[in-house]
């Protein structure tokens, strides 16, 4: 099922075979009668350098949240390792603003399967799992029908399409934890252990599921890879920006009027993506601020937003473009709840494994609870971000960069808004002579 | 060896091994990098994040537990960034700690006190309500306070990596995470109380030390346990002479900081009610309380009449007294007495060994062998069960070495779990099982043998042949029971043997009785228990035999006495003791029970009495002489002196005159039970794992 209405403005490689509405998902005949599995064919009677070197050429970048580059993790992986090889695909899909792994596993499950094979074929693994988020229950369910069916064909299994390899793929249900998408924790969690994150290095190319080497990669990573292998990494680099290859999904969220998934070249003009593709500010509002890639990344003020949606330009203007989040925020936005509102979650979903994200989080999220309740005092503006700073860089996982990071821009760009609020509030300011009220 | 690199750390230039972890590497260059979590001989964890340093061209902090020296590297461990990191990670960890020093039960030896008064701010700036859960009780031995625990997962590492148990995980998550044994409200464990000596706070705590005292005001005592034959270093902490506390945190021993639930907890008895305070005289049939010199004088005078006639003497040494003690005894006995029927409770044959080795030398297994061993062999013992330290020490080996592990044993073992091969053979059937081994145990460099007493005699002597035939270096540890088991063989407290592995007949004497005989023996005129309890089995054939007892409780053994005498158990007295790997360590006296005597001095006393002449009996002189007279036993004397462990040397020659195997009698204790010692820790059998199973995984 789609969820909204696709734009005009849409460059739809990824999407191609969607149509709106779509009421079901595609299965394996209708897939492979618009070129499905085509590029596998290909794909098969290539050597696993040579796709290795079309991805490189593509310069895709996973498109989970880091942005490293696909083709340079596959080739990682030592091919020659006497142990098995295995594909992981990262379907946890839990970044605040995030939902569109579910478009391609809703919709489009043969497309992530043939990725997979592709991907296999690359780096000699004969064994998958598509690590699914728990509450993705239908999704997990197309996807088990779309495996059978790929079985049927045996597209998967002992001999895939002939070849003579074995590629076996499995659904992996989620636990429920947003930790358990980061990549280390996701793969815990897939040997059926607490969802910590594992000490790096190694990185799983080398040390992966059952120590063994694996690629993990977000589902529309693994998704963008036909096409790559279809029309050439050349073709596919050349619709995006420079080291910044092909197109995404951008999840337009918060107060525009057409909130959805649209597929749109990397590089794309941000505020053209609010105001063209989303259809502008809702209710003819002014835009106030945008997260742009997810709840992790470090908020852009609305004077900062005419820039290009890529992993370098986000990155040189002090924020990221992590996993295609774009929360758009318009005047009425009261940034302190917002702020409080996503240290919530952090807090929530810290694993707890180590000291600065376990206590930093809960920390933050009581002083901005309070702030927000205007029971705040004007110290605690400096303790929020020096607090985010303490964590920021020092934790042992990304979470902690991802709890800080929010919190340390928003403070900053936003003071005022804070301060305000505090000395707005109502608060009952004790007589003299009764000792200070702690209110919490 | 690694190829040696160079760093720079505090502008100091080292020289280490590829791969040595930096906070290693400053360690040695005398820089401590403050760390909880980081915990040496346990896995990396990384979590704490108080190691953080600084490293130039990186551009984070970067943890020091998991980073590896490379050359050219430039470490700064006290920057400006490093401090405020470590102020910022303590005050993180103070947020949602109760901080009430005062009360709690670590306070004075918690390391987070001291890191918060080395590295923290004065003042915390946190004025939120913290979050809180109640504290609860895993066991009768193990609390855990939530509130109070910085999750650094030492105990989590030492009961899973150390001992295989694996009894704790982690529950929750962010500020809610919190340890939680595997079987969600309780332990079901070896009860080891390991997890709450490595706990740096006050979060796991000690059942039966909590809230007792203050580290401060204890006496500490390195002595070694008294209950199996591993030879533990165990730290009493005593407070007006009784004993509070048992740990080795200081890790003094060769067990370093490992200890069992004997070790750490069974010193209960030692205070037990039930300790005989006074001697005890039969009167109208009744054991009476008397004066020791009414005690004294009564054995004196029947010993002298019955040696005067010529009568028979049965003499029983114990496995827990020391070799001062038991070369006494056998002097006494033999010497004084003029009796060659002196025994103990023989629970291995060593002699076998022993003799089966002549000829070669290094071949006997020290403690820390077992640690370094390639392979090792393990024959009809569970070792976790009998043998914790031994078990311990060969599962680090096998996680810091990959140590190849090869079981024979009637039935399950914790080894199974690591074990390279594992053959259930009954007793009996062991050697077939071990000969198809030998094929893969010829593929290591060198092996150590393990073997408990369902070989004995010549099953030993076939054993050590099939070990000639390997082509390897092969060293073996023939299995006993009790603390000092070993030692009382080596003493020569048996009927063939002289102490030092010589045949009596060099004294001019031909063997007596052996144990099970002198009870059997109907004109039996005089049995002397001194630390055992032989008829807590059988009977005494002999009714009209005047039964003399050494012993700490009123055991089946002293109820049938006419003399009782209170004595002292290992922990109250001074002395040594010979540990299963014929290590020779230092027993200190820390706990005091009034009215008892330790057995060397009641022994000295009765010979004094009766006019014998068998030397002065201060532990230190009589250990001079087993020095200078027992072979094997001139070994070093600082080294045990100082609290370490002097392997004896090995007997290398025929051992003349073999103990007949036949009267080897196993006691089938398992980790919660100690023989009739164990009986008298109400600790032991307060878990609900006591008393346990042999063989049973
Ligand atoms: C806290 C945290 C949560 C993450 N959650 C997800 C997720 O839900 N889905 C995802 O694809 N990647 C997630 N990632 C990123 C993964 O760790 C990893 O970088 C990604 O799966 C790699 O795939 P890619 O290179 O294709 O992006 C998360 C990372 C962190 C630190
Ligand atoms: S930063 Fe630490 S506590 Fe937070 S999720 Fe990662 S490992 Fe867990
Ligand atoms: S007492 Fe010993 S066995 Fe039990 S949980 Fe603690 S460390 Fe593990
Ligand atoms: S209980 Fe103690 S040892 Fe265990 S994680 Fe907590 S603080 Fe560390």
């Amino acid at each position: 099922m789609l969820y909204n209405e696709p734009s005009p403005h849409e460059t739809r490689i990824l999407t191609r075979r969607l149509v709106y509405p779509q009421a079901e998902p595609i299965g394996y005949e209708q897939y492979a009668a618009q070129q499905g599995y085509e590029a596998l064919r290909k794909a098969l009677a290539m050597t696993p350098d040579a796709i290795i070197d079309e991805v490189k050429k593509s310069s895709l970048r996973g498109r989970g949240g880091a942005g490293f580059p696909a083709g340079m993790k596959w080739s990682f992986v030592d091919r020659k390792s006497p142990k098995p090889k295995y594909i992981v695909v990262n379907a946890d899909e839990g970044e605040p603003g995030t939902c569109k792994d579910r478009i391609i596993l809703e919709n489009e499950p043969h497309r992530l399967i043939e990725g997979c094979v592709i991907a296999a074929r690359a780096i000699g693994a004969e064994r998958g799992w598509i690590y699914i988020r728990g509450e993705y229950r239908r999704m997990i369910e197309t996807m088990d029908r779309a495996i059978a069916e790929a079985y049927q064909q045996g597209i998967l299994g002992a001999n895939v399409l002939g070849s003579g390899t074995r590629f076996d793929l499995y659904t992996h249900t989620g636990a429920g934890s947003y930790e358990c998408g980061e990549e280390s924790a996701l793969l815990e969690s897939l040997e059926g252990k607490r969802g910590n994150p594992r000490l790096k290095p190694p990185f799983p190319a080398t040390s992966g599921a059952f120590q063994c080497p694996t690629i993990v990669n977000n589902v529309e990573t693994f998704s963008a890879v036909p096409d790559i292998i279809m029309n050439g990494g050349d073709w596919y680099a050349a619709l995006g920006a420079p080291r910044n290859g092909g197109t995404r999904l951008f999840c337009l969220s918060g107060h525009v009027n057409k909130p959805g998934v649209y597929e749109l070249p990397m590089g794309y003009n941000l505020l053209r993506m609010i105001n063209d593709v989303g259809g502008g500010i809702r209710g003819g509002k002014k835009l106030k601020a945008v997260v742009p890639g997810g709840s992790s990344c470090p908020i852009l003020k609305a004077e900062e937003c005419d820039i290009a949606m890529d992993f370098d330009t986000l990155a040189k203007a002090g924020s990221m473009l992590g996993s295609g989040g774009v929360i758009i925020l318009d005047e009425t936005t009261d940034m302190v709840k917002f702020l409080y509102r996503t240290m919530k979650f952090y807090a929530h979903e810290s694993c707890g494994w180590c000291i600065p994200c376990r206590e930093g989080t809960a920390w933050l999220k009581k002083i901005l609870e309070r702030l927000d309740a205007g029971v705040g005092v004007s110290k605690d503006l400096d303790m929020v971000d020096q607090l985010a700073q303490s964590m920021f860089g020092r934790t042992f996982c990304a979470l902690g960069d991802a709890a800080a990071m929010p919190a340390m821009s928003i403070i900053r760009k936003f003071r005022a808004e804070f301060e305000e609020r505090i000395r707005s509030a109502q608060v009952f300011i004790p007589a003299p002579e009764t000792r200070p009220l702690v209110v919490l | 060896m690694a190829d040696l690199i160079t760093l720079t750390i505090d502008g100091r230039k080292l020289k280490v091994p590829a791969g040595t972890l930096v906070i290693e590497a400053a360690k040695q260059a005398g820089i401590e990098i403050p760390a909880f979590c980081y915990y040496e001989g346990f896995s990396l964890q990384a979590a704490c994040r108080m190691c953080l340093v600084e490293v130039e061209k990186m551009p984070k902090l970067q943890p020091s537990c998991t980073l590896p020296a490379a050359d050219g590297m430039v470490v700064h461990t006290e920057s400006p960034k490093v401090a405020d990191a470590r102020k910022g990670m303590l005050e993180f960890l103070l947020t949602n700690h109760p901080l009430d020093c005062p009360v709690c039960d670590k306070g004075g030896e918690c390391e987070l006190q001291d890191m918060v008064f080395r590295y923290g701010a004065g003042e915390s700036r946190f004025t939120e309500i913290k979050y809180h859960q109640d504290e609860k009780q895993w066991s009768p031995l193990v609390y855990y306070d939530p509130a109070r625990c910085i999750l650094c997962y030492r105990c989590v590492r030492v009961c899973d990596e150390g001992l295989g148990v694996g009894a704790l995980g982690l529950t929750y998550r962010g500020v809610a995470a919190e340890i939680t044994p595997s079987h969600g409200d309780h332990l079901e464990c070896d009860e080891c109380g390991w997890c709450i000596d490595v706990c740096p706070v006050g979060a796991l705590t000690s059942g039966t030390y909590r809230y007792q005292s203050r580290p401060w005001e204890m006496n500490h005592t390195g002595t070694i346990c008294t209950h199996c034959a591993d030879g533990c270093k165990t730290t009493l902490s005593v407070r007006n002479g009784a004993i509070i506390r048992a740990n080795n945190r200081d890790r003094s021993g060769y067990n370093g900081e490992f200890l069992c639930v004997k070790g750490r907890f069974g010193y209960d008895f030692v205070h037990s009610g039930e300790r005989l305070q006074s001697p005890m005289i039969r009167k109208n049939g009744k054991l009476e309380p008397v004066s020791w010199s009414e005690a004294l004088a009564a054995v004196a005078t029947k010993f002298s009449e019955i040696k005067a006639r010529g009568g028979k003497f049965g003499v029983i040494g114990s496995t827990r007294t020391t070799n001062e003690e038991n070369y006494y005894l056998q002097k006494f006995a033999r010497q004084g007495l003029g009796t060659a029927s002196v025994d103990h409770h023989r629970t291995g044959d060593v002699p076998a060994l022993i003799d089966a080795l002549s000829g070669k030398t290094d071949a006997l297994a020290a403690m820390a062998d077992l640690y370094q061993a390639k392979a090792a062999l393990v024959i009809g013992a569970d070792l976790a069960q009998q043998h914790p330290l031994i078990a311990y020490q060969l599962r680090a080996n096998y996680r810091h070495h990959k140590m190849a592990a090869y079981l024979v044993n009637p039935g399950a073992s914790r080894e199974e779990q690591y074990a390279k091969k594992s053959v259930h053979a009954p007793p009996g059937k062991e050697m077939e099982a071990v000969a198809s081994l030998a094929g893969e145990l010829k593929g290591h460099e060198d092996l150590v043998v393990i073997f408990g007493a369902s070989l004995r005699g010549e099953g030993v002597r076939q054993l050590v042949s099939f070990g000639d035939t390997l082509g390897i270096p092969v060293k073996y540890v023939c299995l006993v029971d009790y603390s000092n088991s070993r030692g009382a063989m080596d003493m020569g407290l048996v009927p063939e043997l002289l102490p030092g592995y010589r045949s009596v007949r060099e004294a001019g004497m031909e063997p007596g009785l052996a144990l099970d005989e002198m009870l059997a023996a109907k004109d039996l005129d005089a049995l002397w228990a001194v630390g055992a309890n032989p008829l807590e089995s059988a009977e005494l054939a002999s009714s009209a035999a005047f039964v003399v007892v050494q012993d700490l409780f009123l055991t089946e053994t002293a109820r049938r006495a006419e003399v009782v005498l209170p004595a002292q158990s290992a922990y109250e007295k001074n002395g040594t003791v010979t540990s299963v790997t014929g290590e020779v360590q230092k027993l200190k006296a820390g706990a005091k029970v009034m009215g008892t005597k330790a057995d060397l001095e009641i022994m000295g006393l009765i010979a004094k009495e009766m006019g014998l002449n068998l030397g002065i009996w201060s532990p230190d002189k009589v250990f001079e002489e087993i020095r200078r007279t027992v072979r094997g036993y001139n070994i070093p004397l600082p080294v045990v002196a100082t609290g370490g462990a002097a392997q004896t040397t090995p007997v290398n020659g025929r051992v003349p005159a073999m103990p007949r195997p036949e009267h080897i009698r196993p006691s089938g204790d398992t980790l919660f039970t100690s023989g009739t010692l164990g009986r008298y820790s109400k600790r032991l059998s307060s878990v609900m794992e006591a008393p346990g199973e042999l063989f049973k995984g």
